[in-house]
């Protein structure tokens, strides 16, 4: 079975060190088309501009082809096609599949049907690892490095995925964590299970502004409504975590704003123009670290 | 030894004692029993000081490898495996959860892939104690003793 990025779990600590070099390689020079001649398969089982598109673009500079499609409506998928059969076909094309898809797992499964190596675009509510790389490449880039960092996770911590795989790659760097949360969204048991046995220490709080002013990476996510019962609730707890630039005024001058966005209201579009906003800068970076992912995946060093 | 017993004795063969009452045709369909040619002969709904309610099952002239009879730890933690030959107990075996459930088990989340696909589903088991926890391969989530449910093999 060729290697596959299906879950952060399936990269040690030096291949994630090893990805943010080449992703800061191909920062430098975004010119190398290494992968002429070959093909890319981004196929998404439901639709996702945002990542779609970077990864596109990540293929596009490397000088692969693409082939695939952007929703499963109006293909062979559609008319009752096994998810087996589909990547079977696919992996007969392509040099590699870029897979997005609504079931929990589909990713591992392709993975183990198909002949070329599968990265994961998003298994529903599971794993994204790409952007878990490139939240990585953006914390070393705007902090020198990764270890001894003050991490401070806001917003919907318990049903957020990008928070619950930043939080295990980032365990192997001795990071001091914050949970900045509601009661209704806490970091679940597991996860603070997970990092008492790694012996890494974190602290909880209610209060957006509590731990603000000894924070490196501020983790913004986005408060969903559909996680709450009560309407009322969601109104409060919206508005109470939502980062507007008075609030930065005694934070560290190297602090950053990191979010997977799309953002609604959590950050006010006048910390936009501050030096702690990061957001779309992150974003550009995920376009560098799937560049890395995919070459390295391809075998392709630079 | 028990005086009269409920269901006869075996000349050869195995043993499976403490089983709950409730878990019987599970055991059964795990083992896949209805496919072996041998003679078997239950009891179900029998008083056990242990269980309230436990089954038993003999099984002449078949005998199971370990991970074989492991699967049915699930189900039926506190079952007595009893080697049986000339009438006599030969030897005992204690089962253990196997690391490893290949099918067997339905994953508990609704949007795991094992559900919409035909996929063999595979769990790590993670804990024993105080509950069975078993992490999915594929969605990662763990499914534990109160939503554990058995696939069945018709
Ligand atoms: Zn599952």
């Amino acid at each position: 079975m060729p290697k596959s990025l299906i879950s952060i779990h399936d990269f040690s600590k030096d291949e994630m060190l090893h990805i943010l070099d080449m992703a800061a390689k191909f920062e430098a020079n975004p010119f190398q088309t290494i992968l002429k001649g070959k093909v890319v398969a981004c196929i998404f089982f439901e639709p996702s501009t945002r990542t779609r598109l970077s990864f596109e673009t990540a293929a596009n500079r490397l000088g692969a082809r693409i082939i695939g499609f952007s929703d499963a409506d109006n293909t062979s998928v559609s008319k009752g096609e096994t998810l087996k059969d589909t990547i079977k076909m696919v992996s007969n094309y392509a040099d590699l599949i870029i897979m997005r898809h609504p079931l929990e797992g589909s990713a591992r499964y392709a993975s183990e049907v198909s002949g070329v190596p599968v990265i994961n675009a998003g298994d529903g509510a599971n794993q994204h690892p790409s952007q878990t790389l490139l939240d990585l490449y953006s914390i070393f880039k705007t902090q020198g490095r990764l270890s001894d960092l003050s991490i401070n996770m806001v917003g919907d911590l318990k049903y957020g995925r990008t928070v619950h795989s930043l939080l295990q790659a980032m365990s192997h760097f001795s990071p001091l964590f914050t949970f900045t949360a509601p009661d209704e969204l806490m970091m679940p048991q597991e996860y603070k299970k997970y990092l008492l046995s790694k012996g890494i220490s974190y602290r909880e709080t209610k209060e957006l502004t509590e731990y603000l002013n000894d924070t490196d990476i501020l983790y913004m996510t986005r408060v969903q409504q559909e996680r709450f019962l009560d309407p009322i609730e969601y109104e409060r707890v919206k508005n109470v975590y939502s980062l507007n630039a008075s609030m930065l005024d005694g934070c560290r001058s190297n602090m950053r704003i990191l979010h997977p966005l799309p953002r609604v209201n959590e950050i006010s579009t006048d910390v936009d123009s501050s030096e702690h906003a990061y957001y779309f800068e992150q974003a550009r970076n995920g376009v560098f670290t799937r560049m890395a992912i995919i070459a390295y995946l391809l075998g392709k060093e630079i | 030894m028990e005086k009269h017993l409920k269901v006869s004795a075996i000349k050869n063969g195995t043993v499976l004692d403490h089983i709950p009452a409730e878990q019987l045709f599970n055991v059964i369909d795990i083992l896949r029993l209805y496919t072996i040619d041998k003679q078997v002969t239950f009891g179900t709904n029998l008083e056990s000081k242990l269980l309230g309610k436990k089954a038993i099952i003999k099984i002449s002239d078949k005998w199971f490898k370990d991970d074989e009879i492991n699967k049915i730890a699930l189900i039926a933690p506190q079952a007595k495996i009893n080697i049986i030959k000339d009438f006599e107990v030969v030897e005992k075996k204690v089962i253990t959860i196997p690391e490893t459930i290949r099918g067997i088990v339905k994953c508990m989340n609704p949007m795991c892939v094992t559900n919409h696909q035909p996929v063999t589903t595979i769990f790590t088991t993670i804990a024993v104690e105080p509950e069975i926890q078993l992490l999915c391969h594929y969605c990662e989530k763990i499914t534990d003793n109160k939503n554990l449910k058995i696939i069945s093999n018709y």
